[in-house]
């Protein structure tokens, strides 16, 4: 059965719950069952924003995640809170940018980007969280690449399409990043 | 021999439960006169508040809707929301409309509902046996206001008609009185144009009525029209305050 | 099946109440919810809909009073503190016999409480709430697919009994975002309505709606019918999903998002050998006791997660009336229970019953 358990984790704003979303939408074209829930606060900007994604070929059970298969983090506290719930075997993304500390796990395969400062240079910060997608979907297979980029004109406003080939070179940086 | 005065076929022939020499009744008698002189009993609504007009939803022959305390505006705007070549209207007394009921009220009207409300202001809780309304004037003795109403104590009575003028979304805002038949002439008047408004689409109207309530002022009728013209005329003066010149 | 798109559960039941044929919605924002509102705002225009943002929640619900009066299908939604304000309403509805949907994503209370799920409102939901006996239909959705499909049910239950249906889900279901489906076609029945006041055109007699009687014997009387008419639902339209429950060594009692972590808490229990059951009641009114009573002796124990103090478990314990040990667990304040703790709280039940 295929199952991948995902956490994303980070400020509000940096495209976390968006991050979320996509990866969802894409599970869904490719056929398999998803849920994506957000963690709500009053706060719309600028607190801290983590995602829950499930994406199986069989039922999902509960939505609310109490250990995941991956993680990606986009901050250091997002670090602290959640690697204690990846899985043995799962794996960790981490914007290596803006988290300051190493992970202490040493069961689980570790990806550190610098996610951040990359966005940085293409010239648009926020694609960020999409370089880490990037490396999560290479590492585990569980979206296909184009129904990536499906979900990417599917989701955005039309006014934004003209960012997609953007955005999906971002995919690919964080694909082939090593 | 010719009938010269008849029950309008808008009233059920039932009898009301007004006490004697309120001016209740004639406001219901009037509300239908209209109904008939405009052919709108078949496509009209009544919503009936709480308070002694509880019931009237058993003296009008059209369809009626019976409201809790104060939400008359808000069950009229479902009601006329969903058939808006229905006529709506909805009667409220001073304690539904100005206290419990301000909000709908307000809102209502500020949103422009093409509703028509007409607004029983006699300064009392008339159904509960006589507390203090919003609308009861400085100096009044009421039973929640036993050695008059004091301004230091229970502060000044409200002034509906002045306060809906300021909304841009009233359309048609006049008060009129019932303590002597020229000024039923003119109450009725302003019924039916509140109706025309309706009927015309233009938006949220509102007739206030100085009605009486002897039993709970503890006067005999005459008496009680005679305070209508001495202690609340100078509050509440009558007039339009809205729509004078339109056209309906 | 139709169109698949993913949505949050506020949207589906948003989408599901468009296509049941709600063109009329009265609503004042509050979290976690407002996304119904929002697409109510969007949508209704589209359909030549009705969408009122109220100055309250008392004006939102007397809106839907006053629309079902004239024979429309309504919906308002709100989350828990707006649900209260809306029990006026609602105990009117029950009294006047009108149709109409509510809708209730809760959150954690008392008073202003939190905006994370709960389900402390069941009482609320299903012993009355505002004034007088009555009854509401309360439908309690666990997937955004299943929000839908009671969304759809709910409007036909209110214009099949002239009764106030309520979905009852918590703010996890309300914002999570899952697969749904939606049929081409709904099946909406169209009920004629001949009681409704859309005037009288002179033709009839004239129809009151009215939730008053003065005379006693009058207002009995209309007790009585109401009543049997929930007598009439209890019977037809209690709704219940059971699983797992043969054979098990102890059957857990759970509504909503809480009844989905049980079903995870069934699969890691049976790699340690313990068969886990499950009752999910769907409908929270009428309560499946059925349900209850056939299995009633074939657990060792029953346990009742609940996000609240306990509420649920005490109409587990009157369906069963004695004849198991009914436990139970629960979390508050927006807290929610975690599959270890279920697991830890299901050992131990056992450990004891051994």
């Amino acid at each position: 059965m295929v199952l991948q358990e995902i956490i994303i984790a980070g400020f509000g704003g940096q495209g976390i719950l968006s991050a979320g979303r996509l990866l969802a939408y894409a599970g869904m074209l490719g056929n398999m069952n998803v849920s994506w829930l957000p963690s709500y606060g009053p706060e719309m900007r600028g607190g801290t924003a983590n995602c829950n994604v499930i994406i199986t070929d069989g039922q999902v059970g509960s939505p609310i995640l109490n250990s995941s298969t991956s993680l990606i983090v986009m901050n250091t506290p997002s670090l602290a809170k959640f690697e204690s719930f990846v899985e043995p075997g799962g794996i960790i993304v981490i914007d290596s940018s803006l988290v300051d500390r190493k992970c202490t796990r040493n069961d689980i395969k570790v990806f550190e980007i610098p996610a951040t400062r990359i966005a940085s240079e293409m010239g648009n910060q926020v694609f960020a969280n999409i370089i880490l997608l990037g490396k999560l979907v290479a590492e585990t297979n569980i979206i296909s690449k184009e129904n990536f980029e499906l979900a990417l004109k599917k989701t955005l406003p039309p006014r934004k399409h003209h960012l997609i080939p953007e955005e999906m070179k971002a995919f690919e940086l964080g694909m082939n990043y090593n | 021999m010719a009938i010269v005065m008849k029950r309008p076929h808008a009233l059920r022939d039932v009898p009301t439960t007004f006490c004697p020499g309120c001016t209740h009744g004639i406001i219901h008698r009037m509300i239908a006169e209209c109904l008939d002189e405009l052919d709108i009993e078949g496509k009209t609504i009544g919503i009936s508040p709480v308070g002694c007009t509880y019931g009237n939803y058993e003296f009008f022959n059209c369809d009626m809707v019976q409201a809790a305390h104060g939400r008359a505006p808000a069950v009229a705007t479902g009601v006329k929301r969903v058939n808006p070549d229905n006529v709506v209207f909805a009667y409220q007394g001073d304690g539904d409309l100005a206290a419990i009921g301000m909000a709908e009220i307000v809102h209502a009207a500020t949103r422009g509902e093409n509703i028509t409300v007409i607004f029983a202001n006699n300064t009392v809780y008339g159904m509960t046996s006589g507390q203090m309304a919003p609308t009861t004037i400085l100096g009044q003795v009421t039973q929640t206001t036993p050695f008059g109403r004091k301004p230091e104590f229970h502060g000044f009575p409200i002034r509906v008609c002045e306060l809906l003028s300021t909304l841009d979304g009233a359309t048609f805002v006049e008060r009129v009185s019932t303590h002597n038949i020229k000024n039923i002439i003119n109450a009725k008047k302003a019924i039916k144009k509140a109706f025309k408004v309706q009927l015309a689409k233009k938006g949220f109207s509102i007739v206030e009525v100085l009605s009486t309530c002897p039993t709970n002022w503890g006067l005999n009728p005459s008496e009680s029209l005679k305070r209508i013209e001495e202690e609340l005329l100078p509050v509440f003066p009558l007039g339009n305050f809205k729509g004078k010149d339109l056209e309906v | 099946m139709g169109e698949k798109m993913l949505m949050k559960g506020n949207e589906a039941i948003a989408e599901a109440a468009i296509r049941a044929g709600c063109r009329f919605y009265f609503g004042y924002p509050i979290t976690p919810q407002s996304e119904i509102s929002h697409y109510m705002a969007r949508k209704m225009p589209e359909v030549n809909g009705t969408f009122i943002q109220a100055e309250s929640e008392v004006a939102a619900i007397n809106m839907v009073y006053g629309a079902a009066s004239a024979g429309a299908r309504v919906l308002t939604t709100s989350s828990s503190p707006g649900i209260s304000l809306k029990q006026e309403g609602l105990s009117y509805i029950a009294g006047a016999e009108l149709p109409a949907v509510i809708v209730n994503i809760v959150r954690s209370g008392p008073g202003l409480g939190g905006i994370l799920p709960a389900q402390g409102d069941y009482f609320q939901a299903v012993k009355g709430g505002g004034h007088g006996d009555y009854k509401m239909v309360v439908l309690a959705p666990a997937s955004v697919q299943e929000a839908y499909e009671l969304t759809v049910e709910a409007f036909n239950i209110a214009d099949r009994y002239r009764i106030a249906s309520m979905i009852m889900g918590d703010g996890t279901l309300g914002q999570m975002m899952e697969v749904v489906e939606f049929r081409d076609e709904e099946d909406n029945k169209v009920y004629e309505k001949p009681w409704a006041a859309t005037g009288t055109k002179l033709l009839r007699d004239h129809n009151v709606i009215t939730s008053i009687y003065i005379d006693p014997v009058t207002l009995e009387k209309h007790n009585l019918n109401l009543q049997a008419k929930y007598k009439k639902i209890s019977e037809n339209e209690t709704r219940v999903e059971v699983y797992n429950c043969d054979d098990a060594d102890i059957i857990v009692a759970a509504y909503g998002t809480v009844a989905r972590i049980v079903k995870n808490v069934i699969k890691t229990a049976e790699k340690e050998g313990i068969k886990v059951g499950l009752i999910r009641p769907v409908s929270l009114w009428p309560f499946p006791e059925k349900a209850f009573q056939k299995y009633a002796d074939v657990p060792k124990a029953f346990l009742t997660v609940e996000m609240s103090a306990g509420q649920m478990v005490e109409d587990v314990r009157l369906s069963l009336n004695g004849r198991n040990e009914v436990h139970f667990y629960g979390r508050m304040g927006g807290m929610i229970p975690a599959q270890s703790e279920i697991l830890d709280k299901i050992r131990e039940i056992l450990r004891e019953a051994k």
